[in-house]
């Protein structure tokens, strides 16, 4: 960002920001906004207790399943219907659907099968994780030039040795913009599923504190869930660069 | 008017690795790609494909790597009928077909890998293979790190290091600079000396089939067939610059240019 010919940093806006929302605070405009001073005291307190933590476990725990889930079923999925025109025909309508349905709509069905539990949470993340994954494989997998796949051939590569030391590497950029974009679904994913269950992690967490109005609580736990989203995806989005060197040279 | 020259003809082949009979190519049902190809290609010795864009030389190369299936006829290489790729064979491609994601090394040793030959024999061999096309000290650089020239000699080493009897070139120094394409063309014939191997080689150049091969198979327009074979007769022990002023070598570019001239309109 440049500010009268000077280079301002990215943070210096968040700092903007936060002197902003601390100036509201302090002048007592609403209730819904403490100001972040006393949300950063609240934030050291809070955190470090068994609540929090168990809330933060439970979350971690559903998040991590659900994206396990998503990339073992979601990867081959989309490097099988990249290859197979028949599975491509048979998948890529639902995908593309529920790639842009509004899933959130859908949480409550799970909620009816599956009941109010982890189980509704981790298939939630699965369900939001999972579409953005299988498109981007079968994308990637697509983009492979088909001389690699003639020269694995000719030097005598099997369909099993073809698919690991050729398929899954080339297609491994785009798996990995699939694999973030997935992941940060999944984020949205675990706390709607929460939200909607309510009596888990942080929907219960949410609940409390907005029963009772503790607000500098319930802005605590979002600058958590929101700063740990930011690093996770940050953190993919490097992993990611350090394979882009390969994907620009693809012929 | 001078007629043109008279080209060397074919002396009938004693020893072939790879004979072609009666083949035909048709794509997708309607495209008659090859038509009634039948052709030797002696051992140790480097032949060439030569014709117009579209007269089915790629084709005929991957039908012989058992990359592509023929509509009718057969190969033969070292006398088996051929009905995939084989270890006796091994190919170079125009495009390098590289994996970006693996060094050289890795590149290079990939068929003996594929082979279940063990990581440190198959590196050692990969290493003198590396050696043996002027690359070495870049065993462990990437792909993305070297020149186009560069790249084409990890595709040959990688061809080479499989020890096929059989190399085939699919118009491998295309995508390679104008100097460069020199100094191949010119280590190609020394690699054709030192070697016990067949090359079949796939150029739409003139000059340059005719600078390093032994024997020309002509190829004519839709649907390839053969038009000519040609033997030019050219001493390529000594000087290897001495070729492009040799009477020969000039003479055959007249003749193949001649007789190319009547399928373009
Ligand atoms: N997969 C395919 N499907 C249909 N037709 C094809 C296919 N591949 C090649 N052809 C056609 O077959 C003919 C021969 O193609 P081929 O690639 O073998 O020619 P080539 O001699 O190698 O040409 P170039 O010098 O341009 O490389 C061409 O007319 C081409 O259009
Ligand atoms: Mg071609």
């Amino acid at each position: 960002m440049i500010v009268f010919g000077r280079r301002i940093p990215m943070v210096a806006s968040l700092l903007l920001w936060a002197i902003l929302w601390e100036i509201i605070g302090q002048l007592q405009v609403t209730i819904l906004l403490p100001p972040l001073s006393s949300v950063v005291m609240r934030l050291f307190e809070i955190v470090p207790t068994a609540s929090f933590m168990s809330a933060l476990g439970v979350t971690a725990y559903a998040f991590i399943v659900g994206n396990v889930i998503a990339i073992a079923v979601g990867v081959p999925l989309g490097i099988l219907m990249g290859r197979s025109v028949i599975a491509d025909r048979l998948f890529l309508p639902w995908v593309n659907l529920f790639l842009s349905a509004p899933l959130t709509a859908l949480v409550p069905v799970i909620m009816v099968i599956f009941g109010l539990g982890q189980t509704t949470i981790i298939l939630t993340v699965v369900l939001f994780a999972i579409w953005i994954i299988v498109l981007d494989a079968r994308a990637g997998v697509r983009s492979i030039s088909p001389s690699l796949v003639e020269m694995a051939h000719s030097f005598g590569a099997n369909r099993l040795q073809a698919f690991t030391r050729i398929y899954l590497w080339a297609a491994l950029p785009e798996i990995l913009a699939g694999i973030r974009l997935g992941v940060i679904r999944a984020v949205k994913g675990v706390i709607i599923g929460q939200l909607l269950v309510s009596i888990v992690g942080f929907g219960a967490l949410f609940k409390l504190y907005g029963s009772r109005f503790l607000m500098e609580h319930f802005w605590t736990a979002l600058l958590v869930l929101f700063a740990l989203a930011f690093i996770l995806a940050e953190s993919l989005a490097w992993l990611e660069r350090r394979v882009d060197f390969y994907a620009a040279s693809r012929g | 008017m001078n007629a043109p020259i008279a080209l060397t003809a074919a002396r009938p082949v004693t020893d072939s690795v790879v004979e072609v009979r009666n083949l035909d190519k048709i794509y997708a049902g309607t495209v008659q790609a090859l038509k009634d190809i039948t052709v030797d290609f002696p051992r140790g010795q480097l032949t060439s494909l030569l014709g117009p864009s579209g007269c089915g030389k790629t084709t005929l190369l991957k039908i012989i790597a058992g990359l592509l299936p023929a509509s009718a006829g057969e190969v033969r290489v070292n006398g088996k009928v051929v009905s995939g790729p084989g270890p006796e064979r091994a190919f170079v491609f125009q495009d390098f077909a590289l994996m970006p994601w693996a060094s050289v090394i890795k590149n290079v040793t990939f068929g003996l890998e594929m082979r279940g030959m063990a990581k440190a024999e198959r590196e050692e061999i990969a290493r003198r293979s590396i050696a043996r096309v002027g690359l070495a000290g870049f065993e462990n650089r990437y792909p993305h790190e070297l020149s186009g020239g560069m790249r084409q000699r990890v595709g040959l080493a990688r061809a080479l290091c499989v020890d096929a009897d059989v190399v085939m070139m699919d118009e491998p120094f295309s995508a390679v600079d104008e100097q460069n394409r020199r100094k191949f063309q010119e280590e190609l014939l020394t690699l054709v000396a030192q070697e016990k191997k067949t090359f079949i080689f796939v150029t739409h150049s003139i000059e340059e089939a005719v600078y390093v091969s032994d024997r020309i198979v002509l190829l004519s327009p839709r649907p390839g067939r053969i038009a000519e074979i040609i033997e030019p007769d050219i001493n390529r022990d000594g000087d290897t610059e001495a070729i492009r002023r040799h009477p020969v070598y000039l003479d055959t570019v007249d003749a193949i240019w001649y007789s190319l001239k009547t399928y373009l309109d």
